[in-house]
């Protein structure tokens, strides 16, 4: 015989089902994901100027396809591997100095975006929706995926609550943080590898090409009404949130491309923002 | 026996070239205030750096004492504008209580500007917050690169004073870089004039006198810290604490008794 509360469990797991059997409240929820953790990391980018760094590795998440195609490796696994790969790379390549970081930046991205692009073309048996990759893909977001964005993302938060005080320190100031004994160069390996992992999760949803700004907008509309790092970065998070549904409500209704409606809208609440709001004092 | 925080021996540090510091033997005991003095160039900011950790020496060691407690100052502070800070988050990322972070800007003199932001401060307030975050950390040894640069002449001498006091407080070793030869003299024990390797060192009075100084920083700089550092005794002899905050006043006084010499 069900009880009242078991019979209310059952309804609400029927419910959530239904909820999850729905591509559109799929990419919602995953979206959301995405956004809690595309906060702080994006705060961080913005923080440490490293744009042009977070471009770099979601051109290398397109490789990461190609070569989990190859290998027959799961494609998320495949996104983050060589993502982490191709930020150790960077990071042994910037410290030798031979050319500016910028340009290295511009060569990596771009080689890893052709590589994987050559690469897929060899492979005609592997048919891939490659606007879906670029620009991201509603109807992509499988319950796997949401595994993967939730998985990741309280590794992420947990990672980021842990490490908070020395990521803060190392982000204003390097030499003072190692000299109060923080591990500077541990922490910021810590950070790459938390980009890989986001751009891996959050290419479904708005694709290679766009990740950077999904993590850059809302952190830079958000610096416009903050005075603490911490408030910058809950009020980041919150921004992410909003252009996810705003912009996967567009693509919902005007059948525009999610990746770049989402673009749209939080690239909206930027304008808003920076039109409406005075500078703060701090 | 004083308490010894930092020891070099014969350390060198090269990049490609020629040495950048070569052959330094440096001790810093509690209670010592050391005074890195050198042309630009001379391996100033590699010295202290390599005491701090932060670069890695190519020959000779550093030894420290065993989990002492560092102060860091750092050149000057460029912050990101993008980061919104008040000054109150800066010292609380010490990890120190807030009440120790408060008490620490009122001893520096900026307790007013706890809730300022960090991008609004002036180069001299700026610089008292930072040995404030030093402070609050319980140094005992305070490493301090430049820190009265891009600070009013004014204020130039207020800062050596702060540190000065700081040292007699908390008892700790002071080492620090300066280019302001003639103030930074009346708040240290110790010269150390570098150029690559240590051209001289010893007591800020004698080493005015020192060949190898003069050699290095020219007659003129040594022959006016020489008369600088008799006005200084003289103007302490005569008025001792009773004048001490009256800048203008004791430097007349100190002009005209050195005249009368």
């Amino acid at each position: 015989m069900l009880t009242t509360a078991s019979m209310r469990d059952a309804v609400a797991m029927a419910l959530i089902d239904s909820i999850l059997d729905d591509f559109f409240w799929r990419a919602l929820i995953g979206g959301l994901g995405v956004a809690l953790v595309a906060g702080p990391l994006g705060c961080f980018v913005v923080w440490r100027r490293m744009a042009y760094f977070g471009d770099t590795l979601a051109h290398s998440a397109l490789l990461g396809i190609a070569l989990g195609f190859l290998f027959q490796l799961p494609l998320n696994l495949a996104i983050a591997g060589t993502c982490v790969s191709l930020a150790v790379v960077l990071v042994m390549l910037a410290r030798s100095r031979t050319l500016a970081t910028d340009t290295l930046l511009g060569i990596l991205a771009h080689s890893a975006l052709a590589i994987g692009l050559v690469t897929l073309s060899f492979m005609p048996e592997v048919r891939i929706d490659l606007s879906g990759y670029l620009f991201g893909d509603l109807l992509a977001i499988s319950r796997d995926d949401l595994a993967w964005i939730y998985g990741g993302a309280a590794v992420i938060l947990v990672l980021l609550q842990r490490l908070w005080r020395g990521l803060l320190m190392a982000t204003i100031h390097e030499e003072l943080a190692r000299v109060e004994g923080f591990p500077v160069e541990r922490l910021r390996l810590v950070l790459m590898l938390m980009f890989s992992l986001v751009i891996a999760v959050a290419m479904k949803i708005v694709g290679v090409l766009l990740i950077t700004a999904l993590l850059i907008i809302p952190a830079a509309t958000a610096r416009r009404l903050a005075t603490t790092p911490e408030r910058m970065v809950l009020l980041a998070m919150g921004i992410g949130m909003v252009a996810i549904s705003g912009g996967l409500g567009l693509s919902w209704f005007a059948d525009s491309p999610a990746g770049p409606s989402v673009v749209v809208a939080a690239f909206t609440m930027f304008l808003l923002t920076y039109s409406l709001v005075r500078q703060p004092r701090s | 026996m004083p308490e010894r925080l930092v020891t070099l021996n014969n350390v060198s540090v090269r990049f490609d070239g020629p040495p950048v510091i070569d052959g330094i033997n440096l001790t810093v005991n509690r209670g010592d205030i050391v005074t890195i003095i050198g042309p630009n160039g001379a391996g100033k900011t590699t010295l202290i750096k390599s005491v701090l950790g932060l670069q890695r020496v190519s020959s000779g060691n550093i030894w420290l004492k065993p989990g002492v407690r560092i102060g860091y100052v750092p050149q000057h502070l460029v912050l990101q504008p993008t980061l919104p800070l008040s000054v109150r988050r800066f010292m609380m990322l010490t990890g120190e209580a807030g009440d120790r972070c408060q008490q620490a800007l009122t001893r520096t003199g900026v307790g007013h500007l706890v809730d300022a932001s960090i991008h609004h401060l002036s180069g001299g307030e700026k610089q008292r917050v930072l040995i404030a975050r030093a402070l609050a950390r319980n140094p005992e040894l305070l490493v301090l690169d430049e820190p009265a640069q891009g600070v009013d002449i004014n204020g130039q001498a207020a800062l050596y004073e702060l540190i000065r006091s700081l040292r007699d407080e908390l008892h700790c070793g002071v080492i620090m870089i300066s280019h302001d030869l003639h103030l930074v003299m009346a708040a240290t024990d110790q010269v150390i004039c570098l150029n690559q390797h240590v051209c001289c060192s010893g007591r800020p009075e004698d080493i005015s006198a020192d060949p190898a100084f003069i050699e290095t920083f020219g007659q003129q700089v040594a022959e006016s810290l020489a008369v600088y550092h008799h006005h200084h005794n003289h103007q302490h002899n005569l008025h001792g604490d009773v004048v001490a905050g009256d800048a203008d006043h004791r430097q007349h006084e100190g002009c005209s008794g050195h005249g009368a010499h």
